[in-house]
């Protein structure tokens, strides 16, 4: 059988010198028209929930208030990822175009980008990007202002309404929603909250048209994605893929010849196991992936010599750590099941614990406050299923 | 009105306003839906997720405490999966919590013991995480012990601190399995911008905020056949002890505290009203003698407005924040430590006792009045004026100790000497009473006549408003004063200390400008203070301050300079208010402290 050749697009990091041109268009475009443009396109957020742009902008848009703001999440805080820093590093303008049209689609006057603070040497070369960007903006006629907002550090503060809680002077703490921010968002008015790669896909739409965009992919999961390959591979690095492949492509393109699973979606996705390579697609729509790609898009290969106990420990260490602490099945739960799966290794525990840990996971699903807690039974569950004799001996 | 919305729970119908939450439709139908962060007095953190209900439809749980209602809504509170969701949460609340119940000072009135006993958990395998913390123990304060081996971190007291108290003295700190509830780097209690005020400890679910207390001195002092034990009752215990006792809140039960207070063995049960009414006494007179130094002698180290400084909360509020304003506080003690100071001098010598041999106890519905007792200012009679402050909730515990069937009581009435009171000295327990009470002497004292208010109520100083205005025109005055003929007197009240960094702010910023301001730390005044009986919600606050105005109405004398005990002691002991042993026993001075 011959091996299939993915698909590598090359879209995101093509330096179009037309900046100009689509910003100037784009903007003479009436309202109405970007908005069904974005939503006939299929784009969905690529910074975690998935949620279709055209839609967000649309509803925040349609939000009452005078001030409204349009916020770039630039935090890019999953482990192993950089996309969005080198999205910012080589086409800075292309997020910008998108803040810009936003703006107009939502009626806002400012807008902020949230830089990871790691990523605070961007600075004055975004400051400088975002310089010209204000005179285009002027010429074009739109009343917009971009300002960087240095983040604070911890992994949490990338989840919307934690962003803005911080962005608000107080303690990144995710906000219960309803309301969601296209309704109240930061400072209590309505704001549009993209990734920076999702912002960096409108340009591409507003470029070529939904089209083109919409051609890439299968159903539900349009265009194409940032993918952070990294594992027991032989070429790490990013790459932009079209969505909708199956996991057996990606390996068949990505592995070293060992792959005994893939974890998709970094820490707050899924497990693949082997067997399931040839049934899975990689998208909003797969059938393990089910919900959306988790912010880095990380995807991360393991061979055979890997022990997927430490693994998972490794990822709930990860959790417990990085919960901010304020709901109790997030913050407890997530200790539970470091102490649990340790326990079950060592013998203190039957292996039957491990059931039990299985119904307290989807606890955190129901009941977490915010999408960290929420996601932690995605890699818990697929590797305890699949692997639950490398969690007992 | 704003628009209905129709839901059903558990199949019952029912409609609501809008923006109401799902907790609430439920409350209107009478299903209780379990809660642990959520607090009326406070705004809405949906962290402790207890509350979590099912709504068809929604592939997660959603928390009934922060979900606005909709229309068409479903809503089941009692399905398979909230159940289990909700005994999971109890189960990892309790695999943190140090949870020695027989040991615990909240046993048997624990809002998380409580659920536990509901859901039976009696059989969860779940890691015990406690040993792996390092859990701290806190009871440098007077006032307050924070165990935080106790705490569910629910953030009731870091709200309460914060938006009831603006002083943000807890707060939440570190994250994931570190994150904790802690003062600023970790600093005990005392050494902190903290009020004393208690309103934390009543916000608090469990065991983790509580009084420091101070019952097995007292009984020890009781059961000392050479201590002559005195006790004081301040204003707002009356209204509130009941409800340690389940009777109604609002219920009065004066009668009854004195007769429970003298089987508990007593030597002498008194009233801090007494003291209230010489407060009255000596503040009024500082008052118009510093209107009398500003307006007359011009003299400009004068400082006005005047600010009450009854509630040691606010007094510590001051020292902390509004530093400048020192010199603005009345030198008045607070009516505790004015008894104190007495209860060691004035009532040593008229009742033969050498001092040495009293101690003095107070009731208080307040838990700064703690730290005050031991101010090494309050020393005055040349020993600890005050030794034991206990609060409401501690009487209610030594009278269930001492087998007294608190509701069978026959009424009792206070002991003479320092026993006596007025209707004025009553509402010093609500907000704007001492305003009050204050305006009902001086003007008398002023204009030779009574305040002009039907029935000498007051009412635009009454209520629970945050900040309250008031003026008063002085006309005809008596010939001492005056100066003050024409002067319309400027008045304002403000309760709980968010409302007070307001006032203060506004005046800070000129805009705006009064000759006397009322200010207690805790809202609704003292009876709502930090010592009083839980739960607390405004609700009860208003049902406890309707109970301080019918007792007031109820006096047969209602003006503090009618008082016979107080025309006794100026006569026999003190000579004039403001006098020279006024000044050494009734007056103190304030101390600025740092910021943090
Ligand atoms: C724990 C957590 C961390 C997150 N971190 C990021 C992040 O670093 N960058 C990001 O764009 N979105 C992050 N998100 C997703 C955001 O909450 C939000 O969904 C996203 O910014 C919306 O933009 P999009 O619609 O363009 O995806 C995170 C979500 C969670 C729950
Ligand atoms: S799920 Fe975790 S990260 Fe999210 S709010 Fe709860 S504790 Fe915080
Ligand atoms: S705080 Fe409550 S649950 Fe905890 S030990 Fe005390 S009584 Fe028991
Ligand atoms: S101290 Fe009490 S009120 Fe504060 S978080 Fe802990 S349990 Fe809640
Ligand atoms: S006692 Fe009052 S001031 Fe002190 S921490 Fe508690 S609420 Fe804040
Ligand atoms: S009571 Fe609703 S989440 Fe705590």
């Amino acid at each position: 059988m011959g091996k299939k050749q993915l698909r590598r697009v090359d879209l995101i990091f093509a330096n179009d010198d037309d900046y100009l041109q689509i910003l100037k268009k784009s903007l003479d475009i009436p309202t109405e028209e970007i908005i069904n443009e974005m939503i006939n396109s299929g784009l969905k957020g690529r910074g975690g929930a998935g949620f279709p742009t055209g839609l967000k902008w649309k509803l925040t848009g349609e939000s009452k208030g005078k001030q409204k703001y349009i916020i770039c999440n630039a935090d890019e805080g999953e482990p192993g990822t950089f996309k969005d820093r080198e999205i910012l590093t080589q086409v800075p303008y292309k997020v910008l175009t998108g803040m810009a049209v936003a703006a107009k689609v939502a009626g806002a006057t400012k807008g902020y980008i949230y830089l990871r603070g790691e990523y605070r040497f961007l600075v004055p070369l975004l400051n400088k990007e975002i310089e010209k960007f204000h005179v285009l903006c002027k010429d074009a006629g739109l009343d917009f202002k971009v300002e960087i907002f240095l983040g604070s550090g911890a992994y949490i503060c990338g989840e919307e309404s934690a962003l803005m809680e911080s962005m608000e002077g107080k303690r990144g703490e995710p906000r219960n929603k309803p309301p969601y921010p296209t309704e109240v968002g930061y400072m209590g008015k309505p704001t549009v909250i993209n990734n920076v790669e999702t912002l960096a896909h409108t340009f591409t739409i507003l470029k070529y048209g939904a089209k083109k965009f919409r051609d890439l992919g299968v159903q539900d999961s349009r265009g194409s994605k940032l993918f952070s390959v990294s594992g027991d591979t032989p070429i790490p690095g990013i790459y932009e893929l079209e969505l909708g492949m199956t996991v057996q492509d990606f390996v068949d393109d990505f592995s070293d010849g060992d792959c005994k699973a893939v974890q998709v979606g970094g820490a707050s996705g899924f497990l693949v196991p082997r067997k399931r390579f040839a049934e899975t697609n990689i998208g909003y729509q797969g059938k393990l992936t089910g919900i959306s790609l988790p912010t880095g898009g990380s995807m991360m290969l393991f061979n055979s010599s890997r022990s997927m106990f430490n693994v998972l420990d490794n990822y709930l260490d990860f959790f417990q750590e990085e919960s901010c602490g304020q709901c109790t099945p997030c913050r407890v739960g997530c200790q539970q099941l470091v102490k649990g799966i340790e326990a079950v290794k060592r013998g203190d525990k039957p292996a039957s614990y491990l059931d039990k840990l299985l119904k307290l996971t989807d606890t955190m699903k129901y009941t977490a406050k915010c999408g960290l807690g929420q996601s932690v039974a995605n890699s818990f569950q697929s590797i305890v299923e699949n692997f639950r004799e490398e969690m007992i001996y | 009105m704003s628009k209905m919305i129709n839901l059903t729970i558990n199949g019952i119908a029912v409609s609501i306003e809008q923006s109401k939450t799902v907790l609430e439709a439920a409350e209107k139908l009478n299903i209780t839906i379990p809660v642990l962060c959520y607090h009326k007095d406070l705004c809405i953190a949906g962290n402790c997720r207890v509350c979590v209900v099912e709504q068809i439809g929604s592939q997660k749980l959603i928390p009934a405490c922060a979900t606005p209602v909709f229309e068409g809504m479903e809503i089941q509170t009692n399905s398979l999966v909230v159940r289990n969701s909700r005994k999971h949460i109890i189960e990892l609340l309790l695999s943190e919590h140090n949870a020695d119940c027989t040991k615990c000072y909240k046993n048997g009135s624990c809002e998380l013991q409580e659920l536990a006993s509901e859901y039976k958990i009696t059989n969860s395998d779940f890691i015990d995480l406690v040993p792996l913390k390092n859990y701290k123990y806190d009871d440098l304060s007077p006032s307050i012990i924070k165990d935080d081996s106790k705490c569910i971190r629910c953030q009731r007291c870091v709200r309460t601190c914060n938006e009831i108290q603006h002083l943000s003295a807890l707060e939440v700190a570190y994250k994931g399995d570190h994150m904790k509830i802690s003062t600023f780097a970790e600093k005990p209690m005392n050494d902190v911008v903290c009020s004393n005020c208690g309103q934390c400890i009543i916000h608090c679910p469990t065991g983790a905020l509580v009084e420091k207390n101070y019952i097995e001195e007292v009984w020890d002092a009781l059961g000392d056949p050479n201590k002559h034990v005195v006790v004081q009752t301040a204003p707002a215990v009356r209204v509130g002890l009941g409800e340690e006792f389940e009777s109604k809140s609002g219920d009065r039960v004066t009668g009854k505290m004195v007769a429970a207070l003298k089987r508990l063995g007593f030597d002498s049960v008194l009233d801090t009203d007494f003291s209230a009414d010489l407060t009255i006494m000596e503040e009024g007179t500082e008052l118009l003698t510093r209107l009398k130094q500003a307006l007359v002698d011009g003299d400009k180290k004068v400082q006005l407005p005047m600010f009450t400084s009854c509630s040691p909360g606010w007094i510590k509020f001051v020292e902390h924040t509004f530093p400048e304003y020192l010199n603005n506080l009345s030198t008045c003690k607070s009516p505790q430590q004015m008894f104190g100071a007495l209860a060691k001098t004035y009532y040593a010598q008229k009742r033969s006792i050498p001092a040495e041999n009293i101690v003095s106890v107070s009731v208080m519905p307040c838990t700064a009045k703690k730290f005050e007792a031991n101010r090494p200012e309050m020393r005055d009679s040349g020993y600890q004026d005050v030794d034991y402050v206990l609060t409401t909730r501690e009487l209610a515990i030594m009278i269930k100790q001492a087998g007294i069937e608190f509701n069978n009581l026959e009424q009792d009435n206070f002991d003479k000497l320092m026993g006596n009171s007025t209707g004025a000295a009553v509402i010093f327990g609500a907000t704007g009473g001492v305003m009050e009470a204050a305006l009902r002497t001086a003007y008398e004292i002023v204009t030779g006549r009574e305040v002009p208010f039907k029935n000498l109520e007051i009412l635009p100083v009454r209520g629970i408003e945050g900040i309250k205005e008031a003026s008063i025109l002085i006309e005809n005055p008596v010939d001492d004063w005056k100066f003050l003929d024409g002067v319309e007197l400027k008045c304002a009240i403000a309760h709980g200390l968010e409302n007070a960094h307001q006032l203060m702010t506004n005046l800070k910023n000129g805009k705006s400008e009064y000759h006397f301001v009322e200010i207690m730390a805790c809202p609704g005044g003292c009876l709502g203070g930090g010592g009083q009986p839980i739960p607390t919600s405004p609700e009860i606050r208003k049902k406890r301050m309707e109970a301080i105005y019918a007792e007031d109405g109820a006096m047969p004398l209602r003006k503090s300079h009618e008082n016979p005990e107080i025309v006794q002691i100026y006569k026999e002991f003190l000579d004039k208010p403001l006098g020279h042993k006024s000044h050494k026993l009734l007056h103190t001075h304030y101390t600025p402290r740092e910021r943090y």
